[in-house]
């Protein structure tokens, strides 16, 4: 995750406290989805930004998760999203995700 | 999901972008406090 993106999260975490933000994710496959949500629940796993060692145990979300889309209303779902939902392994992201996300301490 | 909570949106330039994902929890009633599009190379 950028650099700057995690100093961001660390200062929004340190703002509204943990319990107040949920994040969604766009990544494109199960392995950059984790790693991803790996960063936001226990800690930069490269240990190269500010939120390495920070487990912060966010919510977080694929925007492709079913917990998302029932959210969102179809015609924007369908404007802002439409294809990728083919393109994309749904599936193995969520699961990925999820699993992160049940990892949280 | 998104009662009173802040949302990051962490898009991604090869999967769904940070804008069309803010798009979508603005319109389900949620505050997007920060957005990117990221790129993994």
């Amino acid at each position: 995750m950028d650099l700057s993106s995690q100093e961001t999260i660390k200062r929004l975490a340190d703002e509204h406290g943990s319990d107040q933000l949920v994040v969604i994710l766009g990544a494109p496959d199960a392995e950059s989805a984790e790693i991803a949500a790996e960063t936001v629940v226990l800690g930069d796993p490269t240990y190269a930004g500010a939120l390495a060692e920070a487990q912060l145990g966010l919510s977080v979300y694929h925007v492709l998760e079913e917990e998302f889309r029932s959210q969102v209303a179809d015609d924007v779902w369908e404007d802002q999203i439409g294809v990728m939902v083919d393109v994309l392994d749904a599936e193995e992201i969520s699961a990925a995700v999820k699993g992160m996300r049940d990892s949280k301490p | 999901m998104f009662e009173n909570k802040q949302v990051i949106v962490l898009g991604e330039r090869d999967g769904i972008a940070g804008p069309a994902i803010a798009a979508c929890v603005q319109s389900a009633g949620g505050h997007v406090a920060y957005t990117s599009t990221e790129c993994f190379v």
